[in-house]
């Protein structure tokens, strides 16, 4: 026991919790902080320019590492700044920590200057949170707000801590061991539920993996890759699950749901059985849910219980960790062909296969001299290679990123998936550098999102956080103006961004670029897109923002226009794939 | 619409009612009562909730609230095998006139005078949340003043404690 003040205790238990890097800014209320972390030896603090900035950056981070992330803000509106990336945290469950500072104890509930009742507003939007005003509390608070975030299934944990609390005088003692008598995560299935998912995999001849972030989450590539080979059937991988099987991996159809393709959306469509691995039949998955899968018996496994039932029922629901669920499953399914049950999916895969080869991923060629923006994402991929990391914003950048990127390995792959928050790329590049030093990093960001939160690139370039931005610039708020071609005819009310299409660039991304102290390069033409990423693989002692100006009107297909069935995808502009029925 | 009562086990510390009462809001969940007290362990404490579901979305309640961290347990208690009791309190117009009669719907339903004005009786009723209305529809054509009823609380029958059973396992 040391004698210390509840600033100091904060940082210590930081340190005891092995953190190396928070992202934040200071201010009144969380100033009492700041000063001992200037002192600590392994916890770097990250001045960002933004809040929301810094919890993306832990989002980044975490993503990329597995670890917890951390950020940090002071009360009032630095707090409220941390309500989206929070949010976006909680969606897509990202295990994070956000340290808020708190006006002192005395004055909560006054209106204080710089108060908002931040605990309780993100009550919705964490997985718990805590308001400490007395200083003993820290390092238990802190202990279990760690192992809440990254346990079961991950999510973010706000700690508030009042100016008071921080600055009063307490003693600091450490353990890990938390009492949380309400919070018992399950992570080991239930053996008959597995054994039952087992027999119906072996029997089944038209099943499909469906498999979410959770996978990733659980750290169990390697166990799906096992899975897949032993069952021989057919994975799809949500947008979350980028990369949780290789995209080269034979049996994988890529990514299913809105802009998936025609042979992930209709091998779940027309499966016999679909299990589904810590994934959560989200509207962007399904579709209109009452035609969703409409054959399918489904297993479902979830560390969330609340998640298995909750949009369509689960015929075996199965309550665990992806990982340990695999295993599981892995042996069952070993027993099953054991005893010489195994089902023949040679129809299905014709089926399917068909399927690909009628309907594979493309893209139309814009006009002559237009740069293609698949063209110049799948080129960054190939260029770049699987050993980069690829982080998107939120929109039309961000479907291309996801469907012409090949992902060999998992969390190569980080973007804003359940909230769709625009402008989350440069800073969860930048906290999945920090995380990944050796890596390169991608930030594939659209017009829109860049000017979101470029004002990262400034603690990219005075922190040596060479990251790598290619801002897809078609001049607009290019989904939604996609949405308006396509049911709006054509009125584009409030999309056009002026960033290169009416020859201003409002602003100039090269020269925003260069104010920031990083290399700003431009590509205008489809036979310089390849010399100017190389150009950017070569700069890696500073940030490089490429801006390539492409071809305004090229739009994200396949599409599953919001609330239609999946059954009528449509392949590319008024065409319908024909569902030829399986011999 | 289905009536389920919940007992929920909680710890005993701040914005538990909060996040509790927030979650059937957001999750678009209808309380019909909510109910909060101590219970004989003194960081826990015991809400009983009466919601209007179906079967299914009922799941999707006790499973959402789990999530919470500080709901220790749920458990649903059915109408045969527990006791459930809600508290109310009636100002019933009472002159001289109708005095006596009043008093004698009073002591049929075993209800309780706590205060008496000069036009006016305050009666308290406990009882099942039937006999209550029952109790209500009688002294109605009397005329009442003021009402005030708090939320059901409920407790299974027998010797079996739903605290112990789950203080033990924690």
């Amino acid at each position: 026991m040391t004698t210390m003040t509840g600033a100091q205790s904060l940082v210590r238990s930081l340190e005891s919790l092995g953190v190396d890097v928070v992202f934040g800014i200071p201010g009144g209320a969380i100033l009492p902080l700041y000063d001992p972390l200037m002192d600590s030896r392994s916890v770097r603090h990250v001045l960002v320019r933004h809040e929301q900035g810094a919890g993306h950056a832990a989002e980044g981070y975490a993503q990329a590492t597995g670890r917890v992330g951390v950020c940090m803000a002071t009360s009032g509106p630095g707090a409220t700044n941390l309500v989206t990336p929070i949010a976006d945290a909680y969606m897509d469950s990202v295990p994070m920590v956000a340290i808020t500072g708190q006006v002192p104890s005395a004055a909560i509930g006054t209106d204080a200057f710089q108060e908002a009742d931040i605990s309780g507003i993100t009550i919705p939007i964490t997985k718990h949170n805590y308001l400490v005003t007395d200083p003993a509390d820290i390092p238990h608070v802190l202990a279990e707000a760690f192992h809440i975030a990254g346990s079961g299934r991950p999510g973010p944990v706000l700690v508030d801590v009042s100016k008071d609390a921080l600055q009063a005088q307490t003693t600091f003692s450490w353990t890990d061991k938390v009492d949380l008598p309400g919070y018992r995560p399950v992570s080991k299935p239930h053996g008959k539920q597995v054994q039952q998912a087992a027999k119906l995999l072996a029997e089944s001849r038209r099943p499909v993996l469906y498999v979410g972030g959770g996978v990733l989450k659980a750290r169990a590539s390697a166990e799906l890759r096992r899975l897949a080979d032993l069952t021989g059937a057919p994975v799809v991988t949500t947008l979350m699950a980028r990369g949780a099987l290789p995209d080269s991996h034979r049996q994988h159809l890529g990514m299913p749901g809105m802009h998936g393709t025609v042979a992930a959306v209709a091998a779940l469509q027309q499966a016999d059985l679909l299990v589904s691995l810590g994934a959560r039949f989200d509207d962007r998955v399904t579709g209109k849910l009452s035609t969703f899968a409409p054959h399918a018996v489904v297993v479902h496994a979830d560390i969330d219980p609340a998640e298995i039932g909750k949009n369509r029922t689960a015929d075996v629901p199965i309550v665990g960790d992806a990982k340990e669920v695999l295993i599981e499953l892995i042996a069952a399914i070993e027993a099953e062909h054991a005893e010489g049950r195994q089902a023949d999916l040679g129809a299905w895969w014709r089926h399917l296969d068909r399927l690909r080869e009628t309907y594979p991923l493309g893209h139309a060629a814009p006009p002559a001299g237009e740069v293609s923006p698949q063209h110049v994402i799948s080129r960054i991929g190939k260029i770049s290679g699987p050993e980069s990391l690829y982080v998107a914003g939120v929109g039309q950048h961000q479907m291309w990123a996801s469907q012409f990127i090949s992902y060999e390995h998992p969390n190569t792959w980080i973007n804003s998936g359940g909230l769709g928050t625009m402008g989350f790329a440069v800073p969860a590049a930048m906290g999945a550098k920090l995380g990944m030093p050796d890596r390169t990093v991608w930030a594939i960001d659209g017009d829109g999102c860049f000017q979101m939160t470029n004002q990262e690139l400034a603690t990219c370039v005075i922190n040596d956080i060479p990251i790598k931005v290619a801002v897809i610039n078609n001049s607009s708020l290019g989904m939604v103006r996609q949405w308006q071609t396509l049911f709006y005819n054509e009125r584009y009310s409030n999309t056009d961004l002026h960033t290169s299409a009416d020859g201003r660039r409002i602003p100039d991304f090269v020269k925003l670029a260069e104010a920031y102290g990083a290399v700003g390069l431009r590509c205008e033409r489809p036979e310089d897109v390849d010399a100017t990423i190389e150009k950017a693989m070569s700069i890696n002692d500073v940030p490089v923002v490429v801006d390539f100006v492409v071809y305004r009107d090229s739009m994200v297909w396949p599409m599953v226009p919001a609330g239609v069935s999946n059954d009528d995808i449509l392949y590319a502009r008024d065409l319908t794939p024909t569902w030829d029925r399986e011999e | 619409m289905s009536k389920h009562t919940l007992s929920v086990l909680v710890e005993n510390k701040p914005g538990v009612l909060t996040r509790a009462a927030g979650l059937f809001a957001r999750r678009g969940f209808n309380i019909h009562s909510l109910a909060v007290g101590p219970t004989e362990h003194s960081d826990v404490s015991r809400m009983t909730v009466v919601v209007d579901v179906e079967g299914l979305p009922l799941e999707q309640v006790t499973k959402q609230l789990n999530k919470l961290v500080n709901v220790i347990k749920i458990v649903e208690l059915e109408t045969t095998s527990s006791v459930q009791r809600e508290l109310l309190l009636v100002k019933i117009k009472a002159d001289i006139n109708s005095r006596s009669n009043v008093l004698e719907t009073v002591r049929l339903f075993r209800a309780k005078v706590v205060d008496v004005a000069p036009d006016a009786v305050t009666v308290e009723v406990t009882g099942n949340p039937d006999k209550l209305e029952a109790f209500l529809k009688v002294i109605e054509p009397f005329g009442v003043r003021e009402l005030v009823q708090s939320g059901l609380v409920a407790i299974g029958r027998g010797s079996r404690s739903i605290t112990d059973r789950s203080l033990r396992s924690a």
